[in-house]
């Protein structure tokens, strides 16, 4: 027997299924008795309620309920991954545009949608906070109750909370102080499936059915909302249809959870794309960039003070604040740093986790200055980053995990693989990134792998197959662990009534956490076969080696693990139990984040564009993209997900941005209005490079990887556009309109039309 | 609501469904069907996820009433596999690592199986211009691109 070598890029698990329309996802599953449930919302964004009526919704046939906050034990159950501040449904106000006021539950989704329109609420409109400036703002009002912040000093103002981190001392003096203020667009994860929520009352509590990246969290989130135990919570997760963060973190599973339980029948909510805006966004961001530099282009000191907009509940956007400013002087040797970052409440879509977890927001900045400051010393912009990059094994954040790659191998090849030095025709520019992200830190990830009396193997992991393809990387893992062909191997995820604690599908630490996790577990088989063969072949333990598919005893012929089995048990008659489980480094209440990370996710972004003058139209020529994968256990997975990210970072370069109006509504709501990138829209050529020496913490050396591509993107772009026209963009997305009238500034006005 | 009977053929075979008149297309092959490897997102014709082919041409399904489609031959993603066998195309998309999430494949794929019925040697200009209807959110396109191309050189 033999698996697929590690490193092979073997195909897709699932692949089949989804080429042939069968894959089940969430909405494809049918369930007896169910009632659908249409959201009932308000045509603004905060509002007082005054009256809701329901009554010409009741009579609508088919309609089993129509539930709003007056219908919920008093007060309304609050909920949240972070903060227990998310009421189920509205109550006394809407805190942005879509949160729901009250549910319908019919027998079709016609009735529903139908009796949905016949909710009749009063409401006044009330001045909201829809921007950084107004959160900031003394006269303006508070989006949260400071009832619900019991204990904080800030609970009178809009922001949430505040962190600064730096180390060193300011430099005396410096050759170069550049001063620049950076903008990040609100973004919508815009998944093409849109999110599904089905609760299922069960004899034993209630089954939640929805495609969420995380069912642990989510079975915790439940349970305490409905202030049950975790064990009468069942979480299934079918695979996502793409999440990217937006299917993290709990939106309506304790509304569909409670309906489901009052009407004691399965009820199935299923949003339109446009109440996904409404449900899940990016947080904008404002930073405010000072970074020193002396005469070489090293850096001496860099201050960022960065805003970041998050939405009327904290979701865990409070997380996504702390990690990516925690971080956000990126991988460079950086003498004196000091990050002061807050969150800031708004009436606006809670924001939530996506891609890059707020580093996309934070390089945008950072990395911008290193391209300014190059370019204003003379310096090229790779040559800068050279000198400053840290080198492996150099601590640049003191007393946390150390540079742990060759980062500047991936600069290096970067540089070559764009032909860096070429010369260019006019028009067009280059321009480079680094994008740096803080991984995984204190989590858990525990995996069980069964080996069958035949020799197939099933593994059970709580992690999300949500497209960068979970399950193929743990098979082959196991395939190789085991000398078992993936084809004799299934994994069996989502179900947290079968499979064993993981804390989530993000900050892409699956391949570290839950691939250490599935070695462990089969290095336990192994131990238990060795054990099993002592005892059946009247062996010393000592003298046996068990490897991948195979176990020697003494200097006899080599067996397989199911003739150890059958010499063990006889006839078919049990199987082997491997658990395996991975902490990392574990918990550390000294650190701001609660543990070290446990890798760095790096990767460098070059770019080669093609400016229209006329028209502010960018074309990506060339687009070069080098990862720190540590070891690509099945590259072209890992390429595919760099070049995704990258692709996805393309919209909030170029086009993506959730416009408001002054009530606080999202103006381009759904895909008309909203563009995200087409395969019109992606670079005319594309490199993919993996730096692969083997140093991660994961399994044979891997690192996470699947955020890269979209880290540095904006900040890349920027410099090329800059580098080709000389106008610096400081706001994304750099629409072709930004351009055009940035080119304006400086271009002499065309000449008239002759006729 | 009257009820309406219309009937076509779906992936060559005939059938007969009792409906309403303002029932999409989509929603009457996903609910009443079951033919559910055609997939909803935007519902308003931008994304292509809901792709079938009606009488050799492609068509968002969610624009489509279900009425409008009558006495029509209909192919969605089910029909496209022969003798239980994905096609080339539907293998060439898993063999070159187009798929990720695969939630936007199966409209993918019928709009790629259309050009390749009526270009049967795209260039990269017109694999992007017969796809440019089919958003996906995970991956760069580039792999998709490569599926087209190497099912159109395998049905050479």
């Amino acid at each position: 027997m033999s698996g697929p070598t590690i490193g092979e890029s073997y195909e897709r698990v699932g692949g089949r299924e989804r080429v042939t329309g069968s894959q089940r996802y969430a909405a494809d599953l049918s369930f007896d008795r169910v009632l659908h449930v249409k959201l009932v919302h308000l045509p603004t964004g905060r509002a007082a309620i005054r009256r809701i009526d329901t009554h010409r919704a009741e009579a609508i046939p088919g309609v089993a309920c129509v539930l709003t906050a007056n219908d919920l034990p008093q007060p309304v159950a609050r909920f949240g991954p972070a903060f227990a501040d998310r009421p189920i449904l509205a109550t006394g106000e809407t805190k942005f545009f879509g949160e729901p006021v009250a549910a319908v539950a019919a027998e079709t989704h016609d009735a529903a949608e139908a009796a949905a329109a016949l909710v009749e609420v009063e409401f006044d409109e009330l001045p909201a906070v829809l921007s950084i400036e107004q959160a900031l703002d003394p006269k303006s009002p508070l989006v949260q109750d400071p009832s619900l912040r019991p204990g904080d000093a800030g609970a009178d103002t809009n922001v949430l909370r505040q962190w600064t981190f730096g180390w060193g001392e300011a430099p005396v003096s410096a050759h170069l102080v550049l001063e620049r203020e950076y903008w990040f667009p609100m973004v919508t994860h815009f998944a093409i499936e849109p999110h599904v929520f089905v609760a299922l009352p069960t004899d034993t509590g209630v089954t939640i059915v929805t495609p969420t990246q995380h069912p642990f969290v989510l079975q915790r989130v439940v349970a305490a909302a409905l202030g049950w135990p975790l064990a009468k919570v069942r979480i299934v997760a079918p695979d996502p249809g793409g999440a990217f963060g937006g299917k993290g973190w709990p939106k309506f599973e304790p509304l569909v959870a409670v309906l489901a339980l009052r009407l004691g029948r399965p009820v199935r909510l299923v949003l339109t794309l446009e109440e996904t805006f409404q449900a899940a966004r990016r947080t904008s961001a404002r930073i405010r960039a000072r970074t020193a530099f002396d005469s070489e282009g090293h850096i001496l000191s860099q201050s960022l003070s960065t805003d970041f907009l998050i939405g009327a509940y904290a979701d865990i956007g409070v997380r996504v604040v702390s990690k990516a400013s925690y971080a956000a002087c990126g991988p460079y040797r950086t003498p004196h740093a000091q990050v002061v970052a807050r969150a800031l409440l708004s009436h606006t879509t809670p924001s939530t986790a996506f891609r890059g977890f707020g580093t996309p927001q934070a390089s945008w900045a950072v990395e911008s200055q290193l391209t300014e400051a190059a370019r204003t010393l003379g310096i090229d912009s790779i040559e800068i980053r050279r000198r400053n990059l840290a080198r492996k094994g150099e601590a640049f954040i003191p007393n946390d995990t150390p540079a742990d790659g060759d980062w500047a191998a991936a600069l290096n090849r970067a540089e070559k693989a764009l032909a860096w030095n070429a010369p260019l025709p006019p028009n067009r520019g280059r321009g480079v990134a680094l994008g740096l992200k803080s991984s995984s830190t204190a989590s858990a990830s525990l995996a069980i792998v069964r080996l069958h009396h035949d020799g197939s193997v099933t593994i059970l992991s709580a992690t999300s197959d949500m497209g960068q393809g979970a399950r193929t990387v743990l098979a082959q893992i196991a395939s190789a662990e085991l000398g078992v062909t993936p084809d004799r191997i299934t994994v069996v995820m989502g179900d947290t009534a079968l499979v064993p604690f993981d804390s989530s599908t993000s900050a892409s630490r699956s391949t570290v956490f839950m691939g250490n996790a599935v070695t462990k577990a089969c290095a336990h088989i192994r131990r238990q076969i060795r054990t099993l063969a002592a005892a059946a072949f009247n062996a010393d333990e000592a003298s046996i080696d068990v490897v991948p598919g195979s176990v020697t005893i003494g200097d006899r012929e080599a067996v397989s693990y199911l003739d150890v089995l059958h010499a063990a048990w006889g006839p078919p008659r049990g199987e082997l139990i491997g658990v395996g489980e991975e902490r990392g480094g574990g918990f550390r209440a000294d650190h701001p984040l609660g543990g070290r990370p446990e890798f760095w996710e790096f990767m460098c972004t070059a770019v080669e564009v093609e400016v229209d003058r006329e028209t502010g139209m960018v074309d990506v020529t060339r687009l070069v993209l080098a990862s720190d994968v540590g070891k690509a256990l099945n590259p072209r997975q890992v390429e595919a997900q760099d070049e995704g990210a990258a692709v996805m970072g393309l919209g909030h370069s170029f086009m993506e941005e959730l416009l408001l109006d002054s009530r606080g509504c999202i103006r381009n709501l759904g895909a008309l209005d909203y563009r995200i990138p087409t395969i019109q829209d992606i670079p005319r050529e594309l490199h993919s490079i993996l730096i692969e020496n083997e140093d991660g913490p994961g399994p044979y050396g891997a690192k996470g990887a699947g955020e890269g591509g979209i880290l540095g993107i904006g900040a890349a772009i920027g410099a090329a556009v800059s580098h080709a026209t000389g106008v610096y963009l400081r706001e994304l997305p750099m629409t072709p309109e930004r351009i055009w009238r940035a080119l304006r500034q400086t271009d002499p006005p065309a000449p008239p039309a002759s006729e | 609501m009257t009820p309406l009977k219309v009937s076509f053929r779906v992936n060559q075979r005939d059938v007969e469904v009792v409906t309403v008149a303002h029932r999409t297309l989509l929603d009457l092959l996903r609910d009443d069907l079951r033919l559910t490897g055609t997939k909803e997102c935007c519902a308003e014709g931008e994304c292509g996820a809901c792709t079938v082919l009606i009488d050799g041409e492609p068509v968002c399904s969610c624009l489509i009433l279900a009425v409008e489609a009558a006495g029509q031959e209909i192919v969605t993603i089910e029909g496209l596999e022969r003798d239980g066998e994905p096609s080339a195309l539907q293998r060439a998309f898993v063999s070159a690592g187009a798929v990720q999430c695969g939630f936007c494949i199966p409209g993918m794929i019928m709009s790629a199986h259309h050009l390749l019925m009526t270009t049967p040697s795209p260039t990269r200009a017109e694999i992007q211009e017969g796809l440019a209807g089919n958003l996906c959110r995970c991956g760069g396109y580039s792999r998709i691109i490569e599926a087209v191309e190497r099912a159109a050189k395998a049905q050479r």
